[in-house]
């Protein structure tokens, strides 16, 4: 176990988890009544990745991410409301509703973007990782992205590019074992994603993505590496979807037990017990963190409803910038 | 004026962008210490150096998404794609990503980048290596396509697409890398989106672009002599499209003829035919005429390459024939 972090720090990690998880329960909910349209990808289980990897970033450090991409959104700092807005394509959500579930985004917070095409954010990422070294910035561009992606070219030919120029970036990818419907040994064959790090000569390694001391840990390290001028790190977060790939997925593939499993390493439980075990939290305060959650949630859902569509002439703007 | 090649505006632009704004960086395979496949770009990486002027890895896809991160985070990057050919080896980053970027985040980003790739029929370069992309990247809005025909415009153009504050692709033609004429030298960045008439005339309208401009105005020259009086517009900018300039000449000449060095489906030209079916079918008095490379490939072999681009005499005889009709 990574060293102990601040009770503050510690605190904020696990009120951001609740958020997350119960924005995700709430999510679900609604697109099972059609409350919202498409489809969406959740990260229950995953809670832990993206908000210890947010804590550990300074400001100016960017992110690109994937359609999994509520949990790295709300760990950044975006506001319910704002995700829930555009979440059910309302105008005043993150991007306008023009973006919804799979296009988490907020300039103003690092979060240049979640992505809907597997792997498309990585040569991004190694473009603002770029910016901070032609300009001598002292940012760092993270990306985060599933063991699938890994599997794709944009992902070597970003790794390989990002180790020539020693770019200021860490590559995080959160293993979940499967790649939409498939388990990883179907389509992988490595175990250990981070020994692809190998190829481009840059640290590959492997963290317990379950403990949001220990990704806040390692992701500092990484961070400071690339600060440093040091290049890039490849970074493997072993973790776990509770929910199937996407709104419909129910997960029929999964092994017998192994959610149970994973599930006994809940990432809220863990820093919860150990708060606790610390003298630092007790259930009832735990209670009211979680209530307090939930009526954040719920306060945003009703919000997102009652905010108007964009007008259909927004179907215009944004296409290119005007002079 | 200076008397300048194709080539040598190209690479003037470039050298003009990075001196006057620090944030124009250049890179791509092979541009830096080697100046280019293409020798358009030598010279660079000595004057700018190796931080804003680099070598890639052979990674179009790396390449193309690196322009996107960079231009979305302070920079105004040049990429140089080497063959237009490539383009679809990094269709995601283009399609998907530079052209939809600002959209999808409603508003939240400008996108100043440019991909600059050489393209079109220079002599043996073969199937993979001669084709010309405007039509696979006009069918994606968020992107602008422009495809210079002289120096003048390689340069104008080309610093008109950096100062863009949206993805611009400019398509140079590798056939034209050695023709030079007298640029002004009051040449500055040019504005995107304005065509021009390179040939006044007053019996058929003929839209082209590049080598088959060049091609055409041989064609029209040919025709003087029969008493065919052809009036040659060069598009220059695909995207945004100057349908003003068409329409007018339209008006004058009621007679239509486009010559496209690509495919014939889904082709470019087709617009310019929606275009004049649209809004000018009452100004003509033929059936519109449409010369191109039909369902053909660029081939190898010398007489096969010829055949299968316009030449001079099937441009010529598509324009008498809506003469006669």
């Amino acid at each position: 176990m990574a060293q102990a972090l601040e009770v503050t720090t510690r605190q904020a990690m696990l009120r951001r988890m609740l958020e997350i998880r119960i924005s995700e329960e709430e999510i679900q909910k609604m697109f099972m009544q059609n409350m919202i349209r498409g489809t969406t990808h959740l990260c229950v289980g995953q809670e832990a990745c993206s908000v210890g990897m947010a804590h550990a970033m300074q400001k100016g450090d960017t992110v690109t991410c994937t359609y999994r991409g509520h949990g790295h959104a709300l760990a950044l700092g975006m506001t319910v409301k704002s995700m829930m807005a555009e979440m059910m394509g309302k105008e005043s959500g993150a991007c306008k509703g023009k973006g919804g579930s799979m296009h988490m985004t907020d300039a103003s917070l690092g979060l240049l973007g979640a992505n809907a095409i597997v792997g498309a954010q990585l040569p991004i990422a190694v473009g603002a990782a770029l910016t901070y070294q032609v300009k001598k910035l002292p940012h760092v561009a993270v990306t985060f992205f599933g063991e699938g992606a890994t599997n794709i070219g944009a992902f070597h030919e970003s790794l390989n590019m990002a180790a020539v120029w020693k770019l200021p970036i860490v590559f995080c990818c959160e293993n979940n074992k499967y790649g939409e419907y498939s388990a990883q040994h179907k389509t992988t064959p490595v175990e250990d994603i981070a020994i692809r790090a190998k190829s481009y000569n840059m640290p590959g390694i492997v963290v317990d993505g379950q403990d949001a001391e220990t990704v806040y840990a390692e992701s500092k390290a990484a961070l400071d590496r690339a600060r440093r001028g040091e290049g890039p790190t490849l970074i493997e977060f072993k973790t776990y979807r509770y929910r199937g790939h996407s709104r419909s997925d129910t997960a029929p593939y999964r092994l017998p037990g192994e959610l149970e499993e994973w599930q006994k390493r809940d990432p809220i439980d863990i820093l919860k017990l150990r708060m606790i075990a610390d003298g630092q939290l007790d259930e009832a305060e735990f209670d009211e963190m979680k209530g307090a959650a939930e009526q954040l949630v719920f306060d945003a859902v009703e919000y997102a409803k009652a905010e108007a569509f964009p007008p259909v002439s927004a179907l215009w703007d944004h296409i290119y910038y005007e002079n | 004026m200076t008397t300048m090649t194709y080539r040598e505006a190209v690479c003037k632009a470039l050298a003009d962008e990075l001196r006057s704004d620090e944030d124009v960086i250049f890179f791509g395979e092979d541009v830096g210490e080697a100046g280019g496949v293409f020798k358009v770009t030598p010279g660079l990486f000595e004057e700018f150096g190796g931080n804003r002027v680099r070598d890639t890895p052979i990674s179009e896809q790396a390449i193309i998404g690196a322009t996107l991160g960079a231009a979305i985070t302070g920079l105004r990057p040049v990429a140089e794609l080497m063959f237009a050919d490539f383009i679809p080896v990094a269709m995601d980053q283009i399609a998907n990503q530079i052209a939809k970027y600002r959209y999808m985040s409603g508003g939240q980003f400008i996108v100043p980048l440019t991909i600059r790739a050489a393209q079109g029929v220079a002599g043996g370069f073969g199937t993979q290596h001669s084709q010309c992309a405007e039509s696979w990247l006009m069918n994606t809005p968020g992107i602008k396509v422009v495809s210079p025909g002289t120096p003048t415009d390689a340069y104008g153009l080309l610093r008109g697409a950096i100062r863009e504050n949206n993805p611009v692709f400019v398509l140079e033609h590798k056939g034209l890398y050695n023709i030079s004429e007298d640029v002004p030298d009051d040449t500055g960045p040019m504005e995107l989106g304005k065509a021009q008439i390179r040939r006044q005339g007053k019996d058929v309208t003929v839209v082209a672009i590049q080598l088959m401009m060049h091609r055409a105005l041989e064609a029209a020259e040919a025709l003087a002599k029969e008493g065919i009086d052809v009036e040659v517009i060069d598009l220059r900018s695909m995207v945004p499209l100057d349908e003003e300039m068409i329409l007018t000449s339209l008006a004058k000449t009621n007679r239509l003829v486009i010559v496209e060095e690509s495919p014939h489906g889904a082709g470019w030209g087709g617009d310019i035919v929606s275009l004049a079916a649209d809004k000018g079918v009452y100004y003509l008095d033929a059936p519109v005429k449409r010369v191109n490379m039909g369902g053909a490939l660029v081939a190898y072999s010398p007489p096969l390459e010829d055949a299968s681009v316009p030449n001079v005499g099937r441009i010529t005889q598509a324009i008498r024939d809506v003469m006669t009709a």
